[in-house]
């Protein structure tokens, strides 16, 4: 009898000490809330957000200030997609200079709402003219606005690049 | 006096009747869209029965037509917080199959990110498993220290969660220069973090009278129903691939197989706990000890495995994960077979949670740590 109420108080007593412990980590936090801040003001930092350099957000077909690129339209990184994101077209076309037949990239087709992001594309490319761009803002109102081209209107292939 | 007997109308309300109530396929607890068909006998359960099938996308099916570098990036897709033991495991098959050698650079820092990925995955899972109990600080707690990991792997490997580091033969990139200051970082910072954990919510009296005795799960089912990974060790089934089948760096480091043998949702809550001590202990282990070297090992353009049957287990966050490769000698497999953890976990639930309440089968799902897209591939 005497030890049942004995163990009464003792199981108050244990949850009460149980509870103002986990309550002493709260408090602590509260009493130093400025010291760990780790969340970010996404959409006010904007100016300021530094993503990772390494960072995949999407492929970007890289383009000088002569509106030049790198592609020579390969397809080594339509075969290396998994998903079919990247479609390149591609026609044969005379060489101004040298006049013979050449193997040019017509149109650069993205799909990004089939990318995954995987980065085997920008690993399979034998030139470097792809790589991951840091947006990752992709957000539209229509789905059709996220099948892009990504050579610009008028650019040419770089000088000096062969396949 | 003549015997009491209880006649008229009060036996017959007081008659109670089985029936069947759904839990999900949208229920916050079911961490994902698993469907639970419950027979209940007032708030006891009788019977249930999961209902899989909301989130197939038939990744199986899709490997058959990828070549095998394509494959890695699939497995991100199914256990998607054990992203990087999935890669590793396909890797490892097809490494196994090809008789790679990788470089010890590469067993290395995969041994320390797969760590980094299995305490990221108990963190969140710890959590979760807070919030499902009623207590949202945990949550919050779980993934403010995630997010340092996270960090990591987006300086190095380029993405959060779908990382998709691991290339067959070796790793998509070396690591950053950073890599091991901000993994030092870490480790000093959840060191003294984890404690914390213990104090918030391990000797909570409201959480341990919730956890403590509920969910039995016996040995013997335990290796009957193949529950595997920290689940099946708070059994005392001592399943642990890293000890048992080492594979890449695993060998090299000491830790102890967490095992536990209450088999209760506490034991489970507590093998988890103490697994984040011992993935701890592997990182500092490793940390300094990266070798100098190539992060690759030179493969051909084109991987076509020899004609036969491959079979790779590692352990991940949840338990054994085992891929299984039939090849007929072409760059893509004749059938591919992943063996998840999940799967065994959750039908095991049936046998667990038969004579519980529902307000405790939140509990029990919640120590099984199910994560449906790894169940439903």
């Amino acid at each position: 009898m005497f030890k049942a109420i004995a163990d009464y108080f003792k199981e108050i007593y244990q949850t009460i000490r149980g509870l103002l412990v986990g309550m002493g980590v709260t408090g602590k936090y509260i009493a130093h809330a400025r010291r760990e801040i780790i969340t970010q003001e996404y959409p006010d930092n904007r100016d300021t957000l530094q993503m990772f350099e390494r960072f995949r957000g999407e492929v970007v077909l890289l383009h000088n200030e002569d509106n030049e690129h790198r592609c020579t339209g390969c397809s080594a990184c339509e075969v290396a997609c998994p998903n079919g994101s990247i479609e390149i077209i591609w026609a044969r076309r005379e060489d101004p200079e040298t006049g013979k037949k050449k193997k040019q990239l017509e149109t650069f087709v993205y799909h990004l709402s089939m990318c995954t992001m995987c980065n085997l594309c920008i690993l399979a490319c034998p030139t470097d003219a792809i790589k991951m761009g840091h947006n990752f803002e992709h957000a539209v109102f229509d789905r059709s606005q996220l099948t892009k081209v990504l050579n610009r209107p008028g650019s040419r292939l770089e000088k000096g690049v062969e396949e | 006096m003549s015997e009491l007997v209880l006649t008229g109308p009060e036996t017959e309300t007081a008659l109670t009747q089985e029936y069947f109530i759904n839990m999900g396929p949208q229920h916050p607890s079911t961490h994902g869209v698993l469907r639970l068909v419950l027979t209940i006998d007032g708030e006891i359960i009788r019977r249930v029965e999961p209902h899989i099938g909301y989130i197939h996308r038939s990744i199986e099916k899709m490997c058959e037509h990828d070549s095998y570098r394509q494959i890695v990036h699939l497995t991100d897709r199914m256990d998607y917080l054990s992203c990087h033991m999935n890669n590793e495991a396909v890797c490892l098959a097809v490494e196994q199959a090809l008789q790679i050698e990788v470089p010890e650079r590469v067993k290395v820092i995969r041994t320390i990110v797969s760590e980094l990925t299995r305490l990221a995955s108990h963190q969140l899972w710890w959590g979760v498993m807070g919030m499902d109990l009623g207590a949202i600080t945990s949550f919050l707690y779980g993934f403010r220290d995630r997010e340092m990991i996270n960090d990591i792997f987006e300086e190095t490997c380029g993405a959060r969660l779908t990382m998709n580091y691991n290339v067959p033969g070796g790793l998509m990139f070396d690591i950053h220069p950073n890599f091991q200051k901000r993994t030092k970082d870490f480790v000093a910072h959840f060191c003294t973090k984890l404690p914390e954990y213990d104090r918030l919510l391990s000797d909570n009296p409201i959480f341990r009278s919730r956890t403590e005795g509920v969910g039995y799960l016996s040995k013997e089912d335990a290796i009957g129903y193949g529950v595997t990974g920290p689940s099946g060790r708070a059994s005392g089934f001592a399943c642990d691939v890293r000890k048992r089948l080492p594979y890449s760096a695993y060998p090299q480091v000491e830790f102890t197989e967490i095992i536990r043998t209450e088999g209760d949702c506490f034991a489970r809550y507590k093998a988890r706990i103490l697994e984040m001590w011992e993935s701890l202990r592997i990182i500092e282990q490793l940390i300094d000890n990266i070798p100098e070297g190539e992060f690759q090992a030179p493969t051909k353009q084109v991987l076509k495995l020899p004609k036969g049957e491959y079979y790779q287990r590692v352990e991940t966050a949840r338990g054994d994960f085992g891929v299984y490769i039939i090849s007929e000698g072409n760059k893509s497999p004749y059938r591919l077979k992943f063996r998840s953890p999940g799967f065994s976990n959750l039908f095991v639930l049936d046998k667990v949670a038969r004579g519980s309440k529902i307000a405790d089968l939140v509990a029990i799902m919640s120590t099984f740590d199910y994560v449906m897209p790894d169940i439903d591939r």
